[in-house]
């Protein structure tokens, strides 16, 4: 079967370096993978075109790229959907990293951000003799952060990163679960307070992409959510991130509206030298409206406010 | 200068156990790899890792499973030690972090595996290496360890009989460089993609065996080329042994268990070559299903097989469409893993002075003539320790290698050789290889005779004389891997040429080696190991007596 594809290429040994577009024809079996298809170029026709891949079944995580403008792993996008969504199949190396070549970025920004969250088991003293005892249900919960392969997909189309390149990112962050829920570890509390400070899971805004893109059912913002709620249970509460979850939740459940004057004096905490530091942010989106004038000392409780109570309520007991 | 006691080549499970065990003996210690750690092939192995964990399975009945599904061609003070180390080996992975799957005390839960006589095998889900592959590379950035990370090693260096180094070739930058090391220890793992198909990743070109038989070093049972019997026709992809050790059927087009035709006791769980002839039998006696027989998981329990089997199902969605909780899935017998390899005792050492090796890529020999599922896992770990500890002692005892820098010239005059001439009028490195592969599936496969034999050691030999006018597009020096695959084919033809004259050597049947013109095995001839030198002239062959400890031949039915 025939599919067209077009490149995004990097020279960087080009006279003047700049990425361009680069269009083949490949003609493979119809169950052929995006992968396939680049291993025919490189193989037959183009021998120049670089990228990374290895096991041609979605374990080694090497062959994450943008296809379609979404991050996946080439070795299991099937060329026939993608030619289906559009009629030509667009490919460029993973996002939020530098490219190196072609579809090569470079993995180091990825994995020194894995480094930060201390990722290897502290064990719990003393050692047992033989293995530590450990439910299985703990073990299956455990598997499904373990089943990330590193491939970069989350990180790669993570809208938070894109903005904010301090931020620990989704990968990192899933890999910090894995030791936060792990009953072998002795070191959960320091890691909760960790992963709640600066870059951490707070930092994270939901936009879903990380769940969407991984390829091994990870879901990156689902174990961000899981150690928020593990922090909080552990009484990690003096951040900005969780008196901004509680404020939140309190203002609702008491008026019905935000109130983001309020949200922004409780989440920076009852300390002046941070609320002058966040004084130019707040005047930022003053200006931009983002802060209604129908707030702060104007706050109003909206009509049937009491409703809003008792959903909060009802879904409390309801849990 | 760049400068090690020890320089461990592969990232696999076998290097970084070599690494750490060698870093933790204090010596200077680094890995170079062509790829990142946690890319390597380790991370295929889904079903688990074997050992004698309950109270009422001593180690010496594993180790008996072992050399009896080696077909006897196993070393067995090197299966005594793969075995007994074995249950420590597991304890050291779980308080490392390894996330085993649970009994109902909490305890490490146990499955069966092909070819055992009880469950011996640890696992999690079927993803076992790939966790096994993570937790070490954990251990490896807790360590600090050096990695030469996506460098490609174009040779060993030997003087005055000696390995002292590598040349090596830096893929970000194209910068061909000297490392100097008092021991290198070869931790390459496998050469699948000698095959075509093989259920074996990209990167997996043999590259450790063809350095070594170049430096002087024998390669031993080469032959031994396992053919997994579960492998899905349209890509190789292997599903897992485990789904026969929970239940799976195989099934042939008439819906028959075939397999109680050839192992009546063990059925499915029988070793993995006497399950790959049988499933070729069926294939060639016409009762298969284009190619391939069934694999049937249908009457197993949908918890577990969306708990245990999961990554194999989606696998079976992926490459063939078939949901394998609805519809049985085809599978056919693939290339799969070498028993063979770098000869080496059992502290890893290997025939030439200052050179260890570990893993697929060493033969201690623990597998001989069969591997058992489960072993391999165990294999890296047991013996890349003991490589990684014995690297230190030998580098300890050796004063600075004097090498010279120009040493380097000779890879980069080979380099500049493959640079210079282009893809359309030399050869080309993927039609050469994709020769190689075909032969070598038809005629050094399942079932070998001297005719087969003969032709594709002569197709080997036309291949690596077409090879020297190999030529490739890019001429640039960050990521040319159009070079480096090249490279590999050069490597790999090599590896081919071991291959087959291992097999022509050996004129009997036993475990992979399935010889039509010499059915049978023959133990008063054969009971040796084959070793393959690279002699001036082509291979050079020689044997060596299997080592015997407690277990006599026998007749051997599953």
């Amino acid at each position: 079967m025939q599919f067209k594809l077009n490149v995004r290429r990097y020279d960087p040994e080009a006279e003047n370096p700049a990425p361009y577009w680069r269009a083949y024809e490949v003609d493979v079996p119809e169950n052929a993978s995006v992968l396939d298809c680049l291993i025919h170029v490189r193989e037959y026709v183009d021998g120049t075109l670089a990228v990374r891949c290895s096991c041609r079944s979605a374990i080694c995580g090497s062959c994450m790229m943008r296809v379609n403008g979404q991050a996946r792993l080439a070795c299991i996008t099937k060329a026939k959907d993608m030619q289906e969504l559009d009629e030509v199949i667009t490919v460029e190396p993973g996002g939020n990293m530098p490219v190196l070549k072609d579809l090569i970025v470079d993995m180091d920004v990825f994995w020194n951000k894995i480094r930060q969250v201390k990722p290897w088991l502290e064990p719990v003293q003393p050692v047992p003799e033989r293995e530590y005892l450990v439910p299985n249900e703990t073990i299956l919960d455990l598997t499904v952060a373990m089943n990330c392969i590193m491939c970069g997909a989350c990180v790669s189309d993570c809208t938070s990163l894109e903005v904010d390149k301090n931020f620990i990112g989704p990968a990192a962050l899933a890999k910090a679960y894995r030791f936060v829920d792990d009953p072998r570890d002795e070191d959960r509390q320091e890691r909760l307070e960790e992963l709640s400070g600066d870059g951490g899971v707070y930092d994270c805004t939901h936009c879903f992409f990380c769940v969407e893109v991984c390829p091994k059912g990870v879901a990156p913002m689902e174990r961000i959510v899981d150690i928020r709620e593990r922090a909080q249970g552990a009484g990690v509460t003096n951040n900005a991130g969780a008196r901004h979850a509680v404020a939140f939740e309190d203002i609702i459940r008491d008026s019905g509206i935000l109130d983001e004057p309020m949200l922004l004096l409780r989440s920076i905490g009852m300390n002046p030298a941070e609320q002058v530091k966040n004084l130019p942010g707040g005047i930022r989106l003053l200006r931009a409206g983002k802060l209604p004038l129908a707030s702060g000392p104007f706050h109003h409780k909206i009509p049937g406010h009491g409703n809003v109570k008792r959903l909060f309520e009802k879904v409390e007991t309801s849990q | 200068m760049l400068e090690h006691d020890v320089l461990v080549v592969g990232a696999g499970l076998a290097g970084m156990q070599a690494a750490l065990h060698a870093a933790r003996q204090g010596a200077s210690v680094a890995i170079l790899t062509k790829v990142h750690p946690v890319r390597s092939h380790s991370n295929a192995a889904q079903g688990g890792i074997n050992a004698a964990m309950e109270d009422d399975d001593p180690w010496e009945d594993h180790a008996y499973d072992t050399v009896k599904g080696s077909d006897f061609l196993g070393d067995q003070d090197a299966i005594e030690v793969l075995c007994s180390e074995a249950p420590e080996t597991i304890i050291e992975l779980e308080h490392m972090g390894v996330i085993f799957n649970r009994g109902s005390r909490g305890q490490i839960d146990l499955r069966a595996f092909g070819g055992q006589a009880r469950k011996r095998t640890c696992y999690i889900a079927d993803i076992t290496g790939q966790v096994l592959l993570h937790v070490i590379y954990e251990q490896l950035m807790k360590a600090g360890t050096q990695v030469y990370e996506e460098w490609f090693v174009t040779s060993l260096v030997r003087q005055n009989d000696a390995i002292c180094g590598v040349v090596a070739l830096d893929l970000r930058t194209g910068a061909l460089e000297l490392i100097k090391a008092k021991a290198v220890i070869l931790c390459t793992g496998g050469s699948g993609r000698v095959y075509e198909p093989s259920s074996n990743a990209l990167i997996c070109t043999g590259d450790g065996y063809a350095q070594a038989y170049r430096a002087g070093a024998p390669l031993m049972d080469m032959e031994m080329v396992q053919y997994h019997p579960t492998t899905l026709p349209s890509n190789g992809a292997l599903m897992t042994e485990g789904a026969r050790g929970e239940g799976a059927y195989l099934v042939n087009a008439k819906g028959e268990r075939f397999m109680e035709r050839y192992a009546p006791n063990m059925m499915e769980l029988a070793s993995r070559d006497v399950v790959s002839r049988a499933e070729q039998t069926e294939i060639n006696e016409g009762r298969d299903i284009d190619g391939c027989v069934l694999l049937d998981v249908r009457h197993l329990d949908r918890n577990t097989i969306l708990q245990k089997l999961s990554q194999i199902r989606e696998l079976g969605l992926e490459y063939e469409g078939v949901d394998i909780v609805e519809e049985p899935c085809p599978v056919r017998p693939g290339m799969h893993y070498m028993m063979g390899g770098i000869k080496t005792d059992i502290q890893g050492a290997t025939f030439v002075k200052g050179l260890y090796s570990a893993g697929e890529a060493a033969c201690v020999s623990v597998h001989g003539g069969n591997r058992l599922g489960a072993n391999s896992l165990l294999d890296t770990l047991v013996f890349g320790k003991r490589a990684g500890m014995s690297a230190v002692e030998y580098a300890r005892g050796i004063t600075d290698p004097n090498v010279p820098e120009s040493r380097v010239e000779e890879d980069r005059e080979h380099i500049g050789g493959i640079l210079s001439r282009s893809a359309d009028d030399g050869e080309r490195a993927a039609a050469l290889r994709l020769t190689m592969g075909q032969t070598m599936h038809e005629h050094v496969g399942v079932f070998r005779d001297h005719a087969g034999l003969t032709q594709a050691q002569n197709i080997i030999a036309t291949l690596k004389e077409r090879y020297q006018h190999v030529g490739i597009d890019d001429k640039g020096s960050v990521f040319n891997t159009d070079l480096l695959f090249a490279l590999e084919v050069g490597l790999m033809l090599d590896v081919a040429e071991a291959i087959v004259a291992g097999a022509l050597f050996r004129t009997e049947s036993r475990g992979a080696q399935f010889r039509t013109d010499y059915p049978d095995r023959n133990d008063d001839d054969w009971l040796k190991h084959t070793l393959v030198y690279q002699g001036d002239g082509g291979p050079r062959l020689e044997t060596l007596p299997v080592t015997i400890t407690q277990w006599q031949p026998a007749r051997r039915t599953y």
